[in-house]
């Protein structure tokens, strides 16, 4: 595949992207991706589900410049960003920002939110009168009261922490948000409070989502397209509508029954669906 | 298994060496007249370089040092400047003194720390503040300043101990006993005090594990479950900690067999070293090499065997 | 730590009780409270006083003392205390307190001079190797272990012989040989504090590493350094005196080491002699760790310790009350009125569940559904009488297999356990013993708690694996936890569950540590378990779908309280209560999927 958005201009694409991990006591590097083709167009939500250890993390924080890119290219707006330098890495939090799956170690629990939310400013140079406003605007967008600013992390639940990260990650209004399991530590109806909200922002802002996730239903309801990651590799690309209900690839098609439905008939009609793919591939469950 | 000591005992043997080069050069710089000291202020110049000469100080360092490792490897130390005794003879005279100190010490201390810090870690409340306390008040004096305290009180008040001499285990094993007593108990002191808290610490740990109780629901009954899984699991820190310990006691036997007189080392140390005679000296610093490497490898060969996620091969 | 502390309370810790928050014991905001906090320790108060005054003392020893350190007149030896020598004289005719006085600086002195070097070498090294890793870490750890091998004695005795016998230079060496201390704590703090995702959240947002080690990395080593600074001086103090005990350094300078000795050598004769600088020294090194002990307490924030866990009360449950609660009991499970509550510090009960009512009949799975802190899994804990300290149930009645268990002890509770109702825990990795191979965890409870034979036990631990599917058991008995994936880990508890043949299985969210496919599979297998033996389950589950694949019925739980109960068809296409029908909308199953992306022409400059 050559590019997934042939009409219009990416913001963002990797290229044949290979990302090892140095493995333990002198054993070989392992690799943990293998070539990764990925686009997200501006505005646009690219999901991007698979199981642990898929290495859907690692792009992320391949993206990041958190871990490095033993080969191939990413490119953000036409700069090729994997090689980077630092400084330049450092101006580029400007535009690519990142909220985590778990809002306990997201936040330094030492500092008040009002610190955490003045970080980034800080860092690109704001002045402190507009920073403290920029802070009020932030928490009112993600409905947090005004006074949250002087309280420390531990004094609020994970979905409200959560709001905390989004805020932040919002400061610098990035064109690109990771998004790392955003709601995966979080409550089932808080969950769907964080989603409404974000879906919000990218209507406002027209900010981009790359958003990782295991769960294939919150990914289908966030996402304009789907990529569906296994063993380093991407199997399969396409709308989300195309990929959770006509899936091509085998792998996509186990994933998609194996996840429960709470719908007892519905669950029943999916259980005989899957058990009869397996039997028709009479092959050994992946995990024995 | 074969393969890891093996790479260890490689390891351990060019860190002898880089130690022994190193100690050589330094304790070759200052500028000790080793023949004047020897033959006094008022001898002659050429009787002093003649002196000098025969110990072969005449030579440059670098000489002197290979000249000595080639005797080392085969197990000759060489004699002593100013006592001309065979210093591997004097080593091996004085070495089961320290290493029974030693290993006494750390039998009661493994011993007792585990007892300590179990009952504490399990049973929590009075037990519990009991061994902190002890922890703290362990740590808080000062080794020698324990031992000199138990000496005034159970050998000058009470005399129920001699306070100074000893008496080799095959002279007398009761008279062996009795002189080794004082010695090891105030070694011990600090010892019980740092790897209990150790312990206590780590059962807490173990105890809040999911596996514990996963083994409680299993019907299994909380003695059983504290004597096999927690002890096993806890103990690897500890074992850590005493093997530190161990090599820590080379330094608190110099104090402890000055005090009580005891012929072994620690009680030689001081007096070598504070007249820099180089061979004893060296001979000295290998020995402490040797007793650090061979001791963490004895922990790690443990704490592998403990702990089947550490281990090698 | 914390997360068995998560898992056990099964509820959102309000304070986080997070690692980086227990590394983080010396939070900012509650620094501002620490020093307050150490002062009203007694403790704290205590050794801060003493230290302070030794300090005054020794600073001004010409004033105070009343003649020179070595001023002597042998006729005075061994004199008694009197008005111009308070303290008396030692074996040289030399006032004891001028001496005291004196001597206080060169050991004071001393371990400033050390604890400054082993600071200067071992903080910054610390930082830098804790957060770059790489070869400086590798080099510089390798030195410290090293350093830390060697016994500091034998180090200071040789180094001696190469550097002469000033004292100040041996302090120094000292200085290098305790560095390690302050490398090793530092680094692994701030090894701890990297991997933390706000680190990277602050590299996202273009944080200079400079500025990410000052607003977070030191703020966490304060506290910590703090207090090693405390105990490091004491360790120093001591070797010192230990040095000059030997007469090592100091020569005919006045050290308490050096009366110790003096002491020590007329210990028949006048014992005395050891008391004034044997208290001395005890007294400066015992105030610095009792202070390192009071800020570890200010820092970490309990000044008073919680009071001691209680041991779980089992107050027996009131049979009347347990006949208030209607309806028809279940025979193998039937909870009634069950509340369960966890003792505070302060003495008073936090109650987590308030009074429900459930029940599981033979050959029946039975879902638990909640949110984390609805309770849910205290239930569970309750039925199998492993509730964490100081948790316990507070009234109500559980009767398993026709037996009441609420109040029952321990020892006929545990009889229950493993043979009548068994317990699959969520975490497959964390609930099984790193150190013991998966055979010998199967067959362990099948000899101690059924009575088995070695080789019976063996044999029907092989037949286990075998019913949950694992290929080639043979080798996996063999194997130890970290060695199995997650999945087959799963299987693993869930055969040591039925090792002991149970009639009911309680099921703590059995597969929400599992990948999708792996969890469909330990359905499937609980499903044909529950179906060929006739078990009775308690699922306790927040996945709604989890729900709808397993069970017969399912209860709903909110703060506490069953909300609704009942057929899990009807429950999830009729909810009575509004908060299933709000945890019911919550689910995206039947949400319909993005529509296609649209070129957006401008971006908004609005957030």
């Amino acid at each position: 595949m050559s590019t997934a958005s042939p009409q219009h201009e990416a913001l963002l694409s990797l290229r044949d992207v290979h990302v090892s991990f140095p493995g333990r006591r002198r054993r070989a590097r392992t690799e943990v991706l293998k070539g990764i083709d990925l686009d997200v167009r501006p505005a646009e939500t690219l999901g991007l589900v698979g199981e642990s250890g898929s290495g859907k993390t690692t792009i992320g924080r391949a993206i990041l410049g958190l871990v490095p890119v033993a080969s191939g290219t990413v490119t953000f707006d036409g700069e090729r960003i994997d090689t980077a330098t630092a400084a330049r890495r450092r101006a580029l939090s400007r535009d690519l920002q990142v909220i985590f799956q778990d809002p306990y170690t997201s936040l330094n629990p030492s500092l008040t939110i009002g610190d955490t939310l003045a970080e980034p400013l800080i860092a690109q140079g704001g002045e402190a009168r507009a920073t403290r406003a920029r802070i009020a605007a932030l928490l009112d967008r993600v409905r947090l009261p005004a006074d949250a600013a002087h309280r420390l992390p531990r004094e609020f639940s994970g979905g409200q922490r959560q709001r905390i990260a989004i805020a932040r990650a919002l400061a610098l209004r990035p064109r690109l948000i990771v998004c790392d399991e955003p709601v995966s530590a979080l409550d089932l109806t808080t969950q769907r409070t964080i989603l409404d909200l974000l879906l919000e922002i990218q209507e406002e802002t027209a900010v981009a989502y790359l958003f990782v996730s295991h769960d294939l239903s919150v990914v289908r309801t966030m996402s304009h397209r789907v990529a569906v990651i296994h063993e380093g590799r991407i199997v399969e690309t396409g709308e989300a509508a195309r990929v959770t209900e006509a899936p091509e690839h085998p792998y996509t098609r186990t994933l998609l029954l194996s996840a429960p439905v709470a719908d007892v008939a519905e669950q029943r009609r999916r259980r005989a669906r899957r058990a009869a793919a397996a039997a028709a591939e009479s092959a050994p469950s992946p995990d024995c | 298994m074969l393969r890891f000591v093996a790479r260890r005992l490689v390891s351990g043997a060019v860190l002898l060496l880089v130690i022994s080069l190193l100690s050589y050069l330094l304790l070759s710089i200052p500028d000790n007249d080793v023949g004047r000291q020897l033959l006094g202020q008022s001898a002659d110049q050429s009787a002093v370089d003649a002196r000098n000469a025969a110990l072969g100080l005449d030579r440059p360092v670098l000489v002197q040092y290979f000249d000595w490792l080639a005797h080392a490897v085969r197990g000759d130390l060489g004699t002593s400047w100013f006592t001309s005794e065979d210093v591997t003879q004097t080593i091996a005279n004085r070495l089961p003194v320290t290493i029974s100190l030693m290993l006494g010490v750390t039998l009661v201390t493994a011993v007792v720390s585990f007892l300590l810090g179990v009952w504490a870690g399990v049973r929590r409340g009075a037990a519990d503040r009991f061994v902190q306390v002890l922890g703290v008040a362990g740590y808080a004096l000062p080794g020698f300043l324990v031992t000199l305290i138990l000496v005034l009180v159970f050998a000058v008040k009470l005399g129920w101990f001699p306070a100074i001499g000893y008496t080799p285990i095959e002279e007398s094993p009761g008279g062996w006993l009795s002189t080794i007593t004082l010695p090891v108990a105030s070694l011990s002191v600090a010892s019980v005090a740092g790897v209990s808290q150790q312990v206590r610490g780590a059962v807490i740990d173990v105890l809040r594990q999911d596996y514990i109780r996963t083994l409680r629901a299993r019907g299994l009954s909380m003695p059983r479950i504290v004597f096999k899984h927690v002890l096993r699991n806890a103990s690897a820190p500890a074992l850590v900690l005493l093997g530190l310990q161990f090599i820590g006691l080379l330094g608190g036997a110099v104090l402890v067999e000055q005090i009580f007189g005891l012929p072994g080392i620690g009680g030689m140390t001081v007096s070598y070293t504070a007249r820099g005679d180089v061979p004893v000296v060296m001979a000295l610093v290998m020995l402490t090499v040797v007793g650090v490497v061979l001791i963490n490898l004895l922990t790690d060969i443990l704490i592998g065997w403990l702990n089947p996620k550490a281990r090698v091969s | 730590m914390s997360e068995a502390n998560r898992g056990v309370w099964g509820v959102d810790p309000p304070q986080g009780t997070r690692m980086s928050e227990s590394v983080q014991g010396a939070a900012a905001a509650r620094r501002r409270g620490a020093f307050r906090r150490l002062l009203r320790n007694p403790l704290g108060a205590a050794s801060l006083l003493l230290l302070a005054l030794l300090v005054l003392a020794v600073a001004l020893a010409p004033v105070l003392a009343p003649q020179g350190p070595q001023t002597a007149s042998l006729g005075d030896a061994f004199a008694g205390a009197s008005g111009a020598h308070p303290l008396g004289m030692d074996s040289a005719g030399r006032d004891i307190l001028s001496r005291i006085l004196y001597g206080g600086r060169n050991t004071l002195g001393g371990a400033v001079l050390s604890v400054a070097i082993a600071l200067l070498l071992g903080v910054p090294s610390g930082l830098f190797a804790g957060y770059y890793a790489g070869k400086f870490d590798s080099a510089a750890t390798w030195v410290a272990n090293l350093v830390m091998a060697l016994p500091a004695m034998v180090v200071l005795l040789a180094s001696r012989a190469i550097l002469g016998s000033n004292p100040w230079i041996l302090m120094i060496v000292l200085g290098f040989l305790v560095a390690p201390q302050f490398f090793r704590m530092v680094r692994g703090i701030v090894a701890d504090v990297r991997g933390e995702p706000y680190v990277d959240a602050a590299r996202v947002s273009g944080l200079p590493d400079v500025r990410i080690v000052a607003r977070h990395v030191l703020i966490v080593v304060r506290g910590p350094v703090i207090i090693q600074v405390a105990l490091v001086a004491g360790l120093a103090i001591g070797l010192q005196a230990g040095l000059e005990f030997l007469g090592v350094g100091g020569g005919a300078t006045a050290t308490w080491g050096a009366m110790l000795n003096e002491a020590f050598q007329n210990i028949q004769r006048a014992p005395i002699l050891m008391l004034w600088p044997g208290l001395a020294l005890g007294a400066t090194s015992g105030a610095l760790v009792l202070l390192a002990t009071a800020l570890r307490d200010a820092l970490e924030d309990r000044a008073g310790t919680p009071a001691a866990a209680r041991p779980a009360e089992r107050r027996a449950a009131g049979e009347a009350e347990a006949g208030v609660a209607g309806g028809e009991r279940a025979q193998l499970l039937s909870i009634r009125g069950l509340a369960v509550a966890y003792a505070r510090p302060d003495g008073t009960d936090a109650e987590v569940v308030h009074g429900i009512d459930l029940d599981v009949r033979p050959g029946e799975i039975v879902g638990l559904v909640g949110e984390s802190g609805s309770g849910k899994t205290q239930t569970a804990f309750s039925v199998l009488g492993i509730l964490p300290d100081g948790g316990r149930v507070s009234r109500g009645s559980i009767i398993v297999a026709g037996q009441e268990v609420a109040g029952l002890p321990e020892k006929r509770h545990r009889r229950l356990r493993g043979t009548t109702v068994a317990y699959v825990p969520q975490e497959p990795m964390s609930n099984l013993d790193p150190a013991f191979t998966i055979g010998s965890q199967l067959v362990e409870p099948m000899r101690h708690v059924v009575g088995l034979s070695r080789k019976q036990a063996a044999e029907r631990a092989l037949e286990l694996l075998r019913m949950v599917e694992i290929p080639e058991p043979e080798q996996v008995l063999r194997r130890f936890p970290h060695q199995i994936s997650g999945g087959m880990a799963q299987r693993v508890l869930i055969a040591g569950a039925m090792s002991c043949d149970p009639e009911l299985l309680i099921a703590d969210e059995p597969t929400t540590a599992l990948d999708v496919r792996v969890q469909a599979d330990v359905l499937d297998l609980l499903r044909r378990l529950q179906a060929e033996r006739g078990l009775g389950v308690l699922l306790v589950t927040h996945n709604l779908g989890v729900v709808a694949d397993l069970c017969d019925r399912v209860a709903v739980m909110n703060e506490g309280r069953i909300v609704e109960t009942g057929a899990t068809d009807r429950v999830l296409r009729d909810p009575q209560d509004p908060y299933t029908r709000r945890l019911l909308d919550a689910v995206l199953d039947d949400a319909p999927p993005r529509a296609p992306w649209r070129p957006v022409e401008a971006r908004s400059e609005t957030a």
